[in-house]
């Protein structure tokens, strides 16, 4: 039940393929721009680089949120869905985990491409992927609450993101962070045991309330 | 089996219905009608434990609705006006799809011989999208053909179907109702099915 969920949201986004694209590229564009308007000051780009390609991260993630549960809500698989006699939270779980799989991973996976750019070190660019590995299902867990609360509101999605961006703030910080630490020689595991915790915390208690919410939003 | 008590529903400040009371028995249909406005979506909504109601009580053979939450789900079989089915996946992996998320997984003959059954046989691999509205329709409808449910409810199931549809499922609910499950069902449209007993319920 819960692989078959997972199983239909990836079929749905291979024959989407260009909703998956445009997160991808809006990713890239958006790291790329910024060694483009900074200028090519090697020291500034290396310090700044942690962050621009987390808050980027952040956003290309929120931007494919609103998928999440919108178009299952307009053709009414999402009401049959809540109908179903598995618990509602292991479906939701299914689906943050598929958003995860087309959009956390391969920003993950491309991420240290972008990071040559901003001329990371091999180190760093490890930390950075692992710590996008970790962060990014977190980002697509909390995500799913936002996108159950705000389902088939006007202007959803502009309010997803508003209810949303505050509660990444701690991931932004620790995925950021844990990249930073390693390029100082501090080491990165504090900051990846954190997003480690980040990410037990929110398998547990996001699914959870994503189904509250989704409830709620059907009423 | 279902028992439904001082029902009332209220949208904003007006109250749609109220002292709604009616059992069903196995072998029971119960055709709802009304004008449209009358509630009759948001009683079918009710009794799948879509909305809440906002008095009484649904019970099914004696236990609340709301207590037996999942449990109950795994009884009913539940169509609305949406058809529920992705424009973008076939018409055979929206069937199997959408019995595996019911939790009743079938296999690949089964889900074929439904489709075939509801008039749809050289068109299982084509995606929803490029059906029409009344052929979306029959995708929807097979699964009841493949569904091991007691409880139907049905919200205008009828819509979009052309005369051969209808007749295809005129016989499928009787055939249902002969084994011994139930139907809720609304209509606008004259369907003649011989139950044990057709109940009738007048929203106004």
């Amino acid at each position: 039940m819960f692989l078959w969920v997972i199983k239909r949201d990836l079929l749905l986004a291979m024959r989407q393929r260009a909703d998956v694209l445009t997160t991808l590229f809006f990713f890239v564009i958006v790291v790329s721009l910024f060694p483009l308007g900074v200028g090519p000051e090697i020291n500034m780009l290396r310090a700044m680089a942690p962050g621009v390609v987390w808050v980027a991260a952040l956003l290309a993630s929120m931007l494919s949120l609103e998928r999440m549960f919108f178009s299952d809500y307009l053709d009414g698989t999402l009401e049959q869905m809540l109908l179903s006699p598995q618990p509602l939270s292991l479906l939701v779980l299914g689906k943050a985990l598929a958003h995860w799989l087309v959009t956390g991973v391969p920003l993950a996976l491309i991420a240290p491409i972008l990071g040559v750019q901003f001329d990371l070190p091999i180190d760093a660019l490890l930390v950075l992927t692992a710590s996008l590995l970790l962060g990014t299902p977190v980002l697509s867990l909390i995500g799913a609450i936002g996108a159950a609360l705000t389902l088939g509101l006007r202007g959803g999605g502009v309010l997803v993101s508003l209810l949303v961006l505050p509660l990444y703030i701690p991931v932004l910080i620790f995925g950021a962070g844990a990249v930073e630490a390693i390029s100082v020689g501090l080491g990165a595991s504090a900051h990846l045991s954190l997003l480690g915790a980040f990410l037990l915390l929110s398998l547990v208690f996001a699914p959870w309330a994503a189904a509250a919410a989704l409830r709620i939003s059907l009423e | 089996m279902l028992k439904v008590t001082n029902l009332e529903c209220v949208r904003g400040e007006n109250s749609l219905f109220k002292d709604i009371n009616f059992t069903l028995e196995a072998g029971e249909l119960l055709q709802v009608n009304g004008p449209n406005g009358s509630g009759k979506t948001s009683l079918l909504r009710i009794l799948c434990g879509l909305a809440k109601p906002a008095y009484g009580e649904i019970q099914w053979c004696g236990n609340s609705i709301r207590s037996l939450d999942e449990e109950y789900h795994s009884v009913i079989t539940y169509l609305g006006h949406l058809n529920g089915v992705k424009d973008n996946l076939t018409a055979i992996e929206n069937l199997s799809i959408s019995c595996a998320l019911a939790g009743n997984e079938i296999d690949e003959n089964k889900a074929y011989g439904a489709l075939q059954y509801m008039g749809l046989g050289g068109r299982e691999v084509l995606p929803v999208k490029v059906l029409s509205q009344g052929q979306r329709r029959r995708v929807t409808l097979a699964r009841l053909l493949v569904c091991s449910t007691v409880l139907w409810i049905l919200d205008e199931p009828l819509v979009a179907l052309d005369s051969t549809a209808v007749d295809l499922v005129q016989r499928l609910l009787e055939q249902h109702l002969d084994q011994g499950g139930m139907v809720v069902m609304t209509t606008h449209q004259d369907i003649k099915v011989t139950a044990v007993l057709t109940k009738r319920l007048q929203l106004v």
